[in-house]
């Protein structure tokens, strides 16, 4: 009562807020947003043509989007959040009746101006989701049944109907981002402990009911050899691609790998590999700190945000982002079976670029009403 | 306050929480670094070969063969533009339908699609497919007309071996083909530089030199993409051309020799005494080269080998005849150095009524009413066999071999550089005992001393035996290519010093000589030797007398000879029949041996007619016309030979 009375939300004057903006995240994400253009720029062997012209105006609206939605306040997202995972959930539910196929999975919905993916939005949903949902719960209540099923049943709601696309490595993102901040909400080490072990026993299970090409990818990642030229192509050629950039790589544009068209999905999934045979170890390792601090500075802006929701939210992104970064990253190198991740604002993909835009200017939004106290 | 207790509670967990994961991201980002750190640095060197295996494909680019030439610069063997039509396979969507367009616009036979299949099995999917090596002018400008109907198909044109005296030369320098596994295997040069496509000689000089002629092939490397699809050029180490070929031959003079075999079965062979260098070896028949450059058709290939004149056995070198009188020369020779006779020993030849006799077998002259009282020179010159057998006799087989060997005979002329040269035999006592396991007889020493036999040579040998004799009696190397280093000044200069030399004790025993050493005793013994060969063809009732040249300049000097194919038995000597009435297969091969000029010697040759009949009649009179033709082009070919040397 005291903090909210010394603060009313609505005492935050235009110039107020532009000076709690953080413009070290926007000049991060800009330059990570220039290099992803240069990429796929390269991608297309130094062509502006459509990949070129698509991301770009993608990055700029999307951008731009991040900019505006900033200023929405934090506490409409906390009281918006349910809706956000229903609306997330009900796409999902409409690309099983209405979505468009593409290489076996049917995971977009056509919305006339972008092919949607709701997979994509539901990553963000759900942090959003959880941050609320553990806002109010006191931390002695966390550990009752009660509070353990309801986040489960939330959780694993959208991840079977993103499993079911199929699209694995989506679902398991949604899953490590909801993870995470049950984690951060302070559920019991034990349960962790507890369901990695149950997890663990149920792995051959897993695999059984696994699709075959899904089975031939996890194979494949153990031994790439296997099949050189199926199931392991992609995962040799994208380390041939990476290995022989060396120290400084091959240059820009000068990618033979990605120009001659050896790297599949170099668009998407594959384009640290591009950027890496290009500009090297020192490029990547350039690329990957970037990485590094916007997630700093949103770990940052959570530290210093007053409520619950928003600590929860930006450090629930912060790792989430962590892992799109990982598990993309670790597939290209080889360190993970290849799922289908896309690299966070790199990647060509509008619904990629939106949820993380999204979720940035939700990050913002709570840099700005840093003190809002949010209904208690 | 249980509220704020319970906030603050809930704002460490989540921190504390917070270090957690925030270590472990940490932790995992060392991980992907180190792994990076792994690909990009530790293995580079790794993976920047496989990242130019990836994107570089290697072509080899066939080389040109190295031309041949004659000793006077014309070109002899050549490398002629072809219309070739080449298939891309990676361009091809359906190959069967390619081939059935292409067969309706180029004439394809069933049998050259049928290997055409059995490429493309071997090739793989970025190969490029030769459909056809040779177009006419009329097929290619119709490949070009349509081209726009036939995907992968390129119209191509390349270089193949063009010979343009085709008959005239083959059994010199041989015909190319294309390489098989066998030559790939035998030849190293033909396994460093092989290219689809790649021609290899198959015999003659094109077999011998062909690691000179075949040159190195180029290599193009290009950049592909994923698909193989060549994306530009990187490099292109342009392939090198073989060495081009001088040869010692005088194609004219060839060309002559050719002719004047013409229908029959023979040889001519023409060597420089000094030099050695061959100026021609004609071989009849011959066949057409160019049709093996591309694959012979069966019907062509089955008419030169069904031809009962056996145009395939190059007769030079390749045919063994028996030398007979051609060898009585030398016979004289030996006898001579050994001190058997002197010029004064004298055998009357009585005629076919009373014939040479030996253990009761009978050997009888050629001449029916005998020659009467021979002496070495006439007996050389009418080609008296009585006085051979006699002298034979007193001389004996191994002295016989020995000098018959030392003057060229018995061995292969030219090396290893025809695969097919024939060795010959000069027998002895040891040589009949270790080859038939029997002891030698007497007969058979007198029948050796008219050059019948077991005695084989090939008509080079001859032609070498003449060269050594001519040129006073000194080993010369024969050679079929240029050589700087064989100098006829050094040659002639050595010939003097060894001319001088004070001659050791063991000249007559058996040993190697080396080349320009002298071969002989006493040189007046060779004197008297060609002295005869004079007569017989410069002299009244010598056996070449018919064939002589009147002119001074011409003036050369021979010895006929009839190398029997069966033995005469007395009822084919009563009959006396004439070469017509006789079968073909067991006529007498006719051969003649000479040298010229007379006073200065220089060229010698040899002539031999497959069942021609007597020497005198059906060789004999070849070497008059040939001779004329040398001795014209003598003051030519001295002053190439002058040219050829200010160049080196």
């Amino acid at each position: 009562m005291i903090y909210s009375a010394s603060l009313n939300s609505n005492s935050y004057s235009f110039f107020e807020k532009l000076k709690a903006v953080d413009y070290f995240l926007i000049i991060i994400v800009a330059i990570i947003g220039s290099i992803s253009i240069f990429s796929i720029y390269s991608t297309e062997s130094g062509n502006f043509s459509f990949y070129t012209k698509n991301h770009l105006t993608r990055f700029l609206v999307f951008f731009s989007m991040f900019l505006v939605l900033s200023f929405v306040r934090v506490s409409v997202w906390y009281r918006q959040a349910y809706i956000f995972y229903v609306l997330g959930i009900l796409l999902l539910l409409l690309v099983i009746f209405f979505g468009i196929s593409a290489s076996g999975s049917k995971r977009w919905i056509n919305f006339f101006i972008m092919n949607l993916q709701p997979s994509e939005l539901m990553k963000i949903a759900i942090i959003v989701c959880f941050a609320r949902y553990y806002h109010r719960i006191q931390s002695s209540d966390i550990q009752s049944y009660k509070y353990l099923l309801q986040p489960l049943i939330l959780l694993l709601i959208p991840c079977y109907l993103v499993i079911t696309q199929p699209d694995l490595g989506t679902a398991i993102l949604i899953a490590g981002s909801g993870l995470a901040i049950i984690w951060l909400a302070g559920l019991n080490l034990k349960y962790f402990i507890y369901s990695g072990l149950i997890l663990l026993v149920s792995l051959p299970f897993v695999i059984s009911i696994l699709k075959p090409y899904q089975k031939s990818r996890i194979l494949t990642f153990f031994n790439p050899d296997r099949d050189p030229l199926g199931a392991g192509y992609q995962i040799i050629q994208s380390k041939i691609a990476i290995g022989s950039g060396g120290l400084l790589g091959k240059g820009f544009l000068q990618g033979t790998q990605s120009y001659l068209e050896f790297l599949p999905e170099k668009h998407t999934d594959f384009i640290f590999t591009l950027f890496s045979e290009e500009f090297g170890f020192l490029g990547s390792m350039v690329l990957i700190l970037l990485y590094a601090l916007l997630i700093y500075r949103i770990i940052r802006i959570g530290s210093s945000s007053r409520s619950f929701f928003a600590k929860l939210y930006c450090f629930g992104f912060a790792s989430a982002l962590f892992l799109y970064i990982f598990v993309n990253i670790a597939m290209v190198v080889g360190l993970l079976p290849i799922v289908g991740a896309p690299l966070p604002i790199m990647s060509y993909g509008g619904s990629s670029m939106l949820s993380i835009m999204l979720g940035l200017s939700i990050v913002m939004s709570c840099k700005i009403y840093s003190q809002d106290p949010i209904g208690n | 306050m249980i509220k704020k207790t319970g906030n603050l509670n809930k704002n460490k967990i989540i921190s504390r929480r917070l270090f957690v994961l925030v270590v472990a991201k940490i932790g995992l980002l060392g991980i992907i670094t180190s792994r990076l750190y792994n690909l990009q640095i530790s293995q580079k060197q790794k993976y920047e070969v496989l990242s130019d295996k990836n994107r570089i494909r290697e072509w080899k680019t066939p080389p040109q063969r190295g031309i041949i030439t004659d000793y006077f610069n014309n070109i002899i063997a050549d490398n002629q533009r072809v219309y070739q039509v080449h298939l891309s396979l990676e361009e091809v969507t359906n190959f069967n339908n390619s081939i059935f367009k292409l067969k309706n616009i180029i004439s394809l036979q069933e049998d050259e699609i049928k290997k055409i299949y059995e490429r493309k099995e071997k090739s793989k999917p970025w190969d490029t497919l030769i459909i056809s090596e040779n177009l006419s002018w009329k097929e290619f400008s119709k490949l070009n007309l349509y081209l726009h109907e036939l995907e992968g198909a390129k119209p191509v044109l390349s270089t193949s071996r063009y010979y343009p005296y085709s008959n005239d030369l083959v059994h010199v320098v041989g015909y190319v083909g294309d390489a098989t596994t066998q030559d790939i295997q035998n030849k190293k040069k033909v396994e460093e530089n092989f290219v689809p496509g790649l021609k290899v000689g198959k015999i003659g000089i094109e077999n011998s030199k062909d690691t000179e002629l075949i040159g190195s092939h180029g290599t193009k490397r290009y950049e592909v993409n994923a698909s193989g699809k060549k994306i530009s050029e990187i490099s292109y180490n342009k392939e090198t051309k073989g060495e081009n070929l001088r040869t010692t031959i005088d194609l004219e003079i060839q060309q002559l020799a050719q002719e004047l075999l013409k229908d029959q079965a023979g040889s001519i062979c023409v060597m420089d005494i000094y030099t050695g260098e061959v100026i021609t070896m004609a071989s009849s028949p011959t066949y057409d080269p160019n049709k093996f450059t591309h694959g012979i058709s069966t019907n062509d290939w089955n008419k030169i080998k069904n031809n009962r004149l056996r145009p395939l056995l190059n007769k030079s070198v390749a045919g063994l005849y028996s030398p007979g009188s051609t060898l009585k020369p030398l016979v004289a020779l030996a006898a001579l150095e050994y001190g058997i006779i002197d010029t004064k020993f004298k055998v009357n030849c009585k005629g076919h009524d009373h014939p040479y006799e030996l253990y009761g077998e009978r050997y009888h002259c050629w001449k029916k009413n005998g020659h009467g009282l021979m002496s070495m020179r006439n007996a050389i010159k009418q080609s008296c066999d009585i006085y051979f057998y006699e002298v034979a006799r007193l001389l004996g087989v191994d002295k016989l071999s020995l000098i018959t060997k030392r003057y060229g005979l018995g061995s292969k002329v030219l090396e290893d550089f025809f695969s097919e040269e024939k060795k010959g035999i000069v027998p002895s006592t040891k040589w009949k005992k270790q080859v038939l396991e029997q002891s030698w007889y007497l007969g058979e020493t007198v029948i050796t001393g008219i050059g019948q036999g077991y005695i084989q040579t090939t008509p080079l040998q001859l032609c070498l035996m003449t060269a050594q004799l001519a040129n006073g009696g000194y080993k010369i190397k024969p050679n079929l290519i240029y050589d700087k280093e064989i100098d006829l000044d050094i040659i002639k200069s050595k010939i003097e010093s060894e001319k001088n030399k004070s001659v050791s004790q063991n000249i007559l025993k058996d040993q190697e000589f080396k080349y320009y050493e002298r071969l002989y005793r006493n040189p007046n013994n060779l004197k008297l030797v060609l002295d005869a060969m004079y007569g017989s063809t410069n002299e009244q009732f010598g056996t070449s007398f018919r064939s002589r040249h009147k002119e001074d300049k011409y003036k050369f000097a021979g010895k006929t000879g009839t190398s029997q194919v069966k033995r005469i038995t007395d009822k084919d000597r009563e009959l006396d029949l004439d070469l017509e009435e006789i079968e073909y297969k067991s006529r007498d091969h006719a051969l003649f041996i000479a040298f010229a000029p007379y006073d200065k010697p220089r060229y010698s040759l040899s002539v031999l007619i497959e069942h021609g009949g007597s020497g005198s009649k059906a060789a004999a009179p070849l070497a008059n016309k040939l001779i004329k033709k040398i001795l014209d082009r003598h003051e030519l070919r001295e002053k190439i030979r002058k040219d050829l040397k200010n160049i080196a």
